[in-house]
């Protein structure tokens, strides 16, 4: 068929196309007419492989071809409904990739965990065993900060409402979350250096506070917030021990094949971890300073643990039709 | 008297940017990689109108507790979901819409944003050791120019589609081309009636000779026989019999 005829059959279904493309461009939705877009899309597809068969001019190639990618982008636009997917998030996916990864999430947890208790203790027998990670200036702000003389234990600046300090947890604690998710595409390496280092700096710090007298205030202090918050960065870690998992050992798929595997579960734990961290962040900033008798603050931690083994263990069982 | 069809569907990989990825309709849609110096350069713009939107919240800092509170969350919010809240609402932040640049999924949809997320936390492994050197790196030595971030999310940055003005042969009266003449040879003279306006006129002559100098045309009649020709496979024959 000559090209010209061929441009004349069409140009009904073309003209069409465009105007249905342009009102999707512009989010102006009207289901009903939408509906012939999917079959006009397909047709106008084939109208672009028989004009490069059959050798039509370069220019109309390029002006379908153009045509149809905004079609594609259209018709495969995703769907973005962010309450709902945090809300599946939170009760089923979540809590599912924490079972299903239970392997490198024990070893984040033991990468934090255990160089914390064994920097804890060491500082608490040798007072100067912290000053191997900070220095003079920033102990002495340390310990000032948890000095049980003071009205607000555990605020840098007391002045500050809670508000402020919501703020800054959350920036820094999901920083640090997401950060030694990240490092962990290097070979899981990057996660390890800063699990460990969080563990040998929280360490330290209860060790010495406890060791100077200041953990009256100090446990108290991080005893509500602790379990979400510690948790959180391990599994954030552990993420990124996945990343670095699928590029050590990943099985019977290539490298790059199994890293896109792990990265979407990882991607999950990520998100989970960040949402428990802006929760840790709202508990640090408006209870733990606060002052609530300190056996009701130890029960809260003792809750917090209890609730978070108990959603790990049984949040989202059960099948999906549910 | 048809040549040969070749099968111009699947031509040989090019030796070029332009990835094919073929979609459930069967066709197969062309994606031009960007490379390192215009997603360089989206980079630089997108850290100023950072600054700028650091800048507009200094105000905040004027209502202290509440304002500092804020301010701190805008600033988590701008460090690490400026470029995916843009990148999911509009397919590139601002800096790589200015330089023509997009983000899509390897199968050519626009991204999403699991993989929008993902390809803007591993940001930071790009980053290191300083000024986005490993990802520099990385995209130097993958074909398709993707930083750690874009391997592990499967996304690819691509240059937009530039509209691609089209004209039509511009002679009135068709002549039949020599029926030798194979696809890859018609697809030629239907390229060039279509550029031939953009060309100067030596240029024009010279490259129009290649075909119709063997048969004795030179000169300024030799664009306007391509053209004549182009004018055939377009539209037939001039008393419009199909040939």
């Amino acid at each position: 068929m000559r090209q010209q005829r061929f441009e004349h059959q069409h140009a009904a279904d073309w003209a069409r196309y465009r105007t249905l493309l342009e009102q999707l461009e512009q989010r102006r939705r009207r289901g009903a007419e939408l509906a012939e877009f999917p079959g006009l899309h397909r047709r106008v597809c084939a109208h672009y492989a028989l004009a490069r068969t059959r050798g039509y001019t370069p220019g109309l190639i390029a002006e379908l071809e153009q045509l149809v990618r905004r079609g594609h982008a259209q018709l495969h636009r995703p769907t973005l409904r962010l309450g709902a997917r945090a809300l599946q998030l939170m009760a089923r996916d979540f809590p599912r990739a924490l079972r299903r990864h239970a392997a490198p999430l024990w070893l984040a947890a033991a990468l934090l965990f255990v160089p914390m208790a064994a920097m804890a203790l060491g500082a608490y027998h040798d007072p100067g065993l912290i000053l191997t990670l900070v220095d003079a200036e920033q102990l002495a702000e340390l310990e000032a900060l948890y000095d049980p003389a003071r009205d607000h234990p555990g605020q840098v600046r007391p002045a500050d409402s809670d508000l402020a300090m919501f703020g800054f947890y959350v920036r820094n604690n999901v920083g640090i979350g997401f950060r030694s998710f990240a490092a962990g595409v290097l070979f899981g390496i990057g996660s390890v250096v800063i699990l460990v280092f969080n563990g040998l700096f929280i360490g330290a710090a209860a060790g010495h506070l406890s060791a100077i007298g200041h953990g009256i205030t100090f446990w108290p202090f991080v005893s509500g917030h602790a379990p979400f918050e510690l948790s959180a960065i391990a599994i954030c870690g552990g993420a990124g021990l996945l990343l670095g998992k699928a590029l050590f050992a990943p099985g019977r798929l290539p490298r790059l094949a199994a890293l896109r595997v792990n990265a979407r579960d990882a991607l999950v734990l990520v998100a989970g971890a960040a949402l428990m961290l802006v929760g840790a962040a709202l508990i640090e900033a408006f209870w733990s300073a606060g002052a609530a008798p300190v056996a009701v603050k130890y029960a809260v931690g003792a809750a917090g643990w209890t609730l978070l083994a108990l959603y790990i263990a049984l949040a989202g069982r059960g099948d999906d039709a549910s | 008297m048809d040549a040969p069809r070749r099968d111009i569907a699947t031509p040989p990989p090019p030796l070029d940017t332009l990835r094919l990825r073929e979609t459930p309709e069967g066709i197969d849609l062309g994606l031009r990689v960007a490379g390192a110096v215009p997603r360089a350069l989206a980079l630089a713009l997108d850290l100023l109108i950072r600054l700028g939107l650091y800048l507009l919240l200094l105000p905040l800092l004027a209502l202290a507790d509440l304002g500092v509170g804020l301010a701190l969350l805008a600033v988590f919010a701008i460090e690490w979901f400026y470029p995916v809240v843009f990148e999911v609402w509009r397919g590139a932040t601002p800096g790589k819409r200015a330089l023509g640049l997009r983000v899509v999924h390897e199968d050519a949809t626009p991204v999403g944003l699991p993989a929008s997320t993902l390809r803007n936390l591993l940001r930071t492994v790009d980053f290191l050791p300083a000024g986005y050197a490993l990802g520099l790196v990385v995209s130097l030595a993958d074909p398709d120019f993707r930083r750690i971030g874009d391997l592990a999310a499967a996304t690819l940055v691509v240059h937009d589609d530039r509209p691609a003005p089209r004209r039509g042969p511009a002679s009135t009266t068709g002549q039949r081309p020599p029926p030798e003449f194979d696809a890859d040879t018609r697809a030629a003279i239907l390229a060039f009636a279509e550029r031939a306006p953009a060309l100067a006129e030596a240029r024009r002559i010279e490259l129009a000779e290649v075909l119709t100098a063997p048969r004795g045309v030179r000169g300024g009649a030799a664009p306007a026989l391509i053209t004549a020709w182009a004018t055939w496979l377009d539209r037939g024959a001039p008393d419009g019999r199909a040939a």
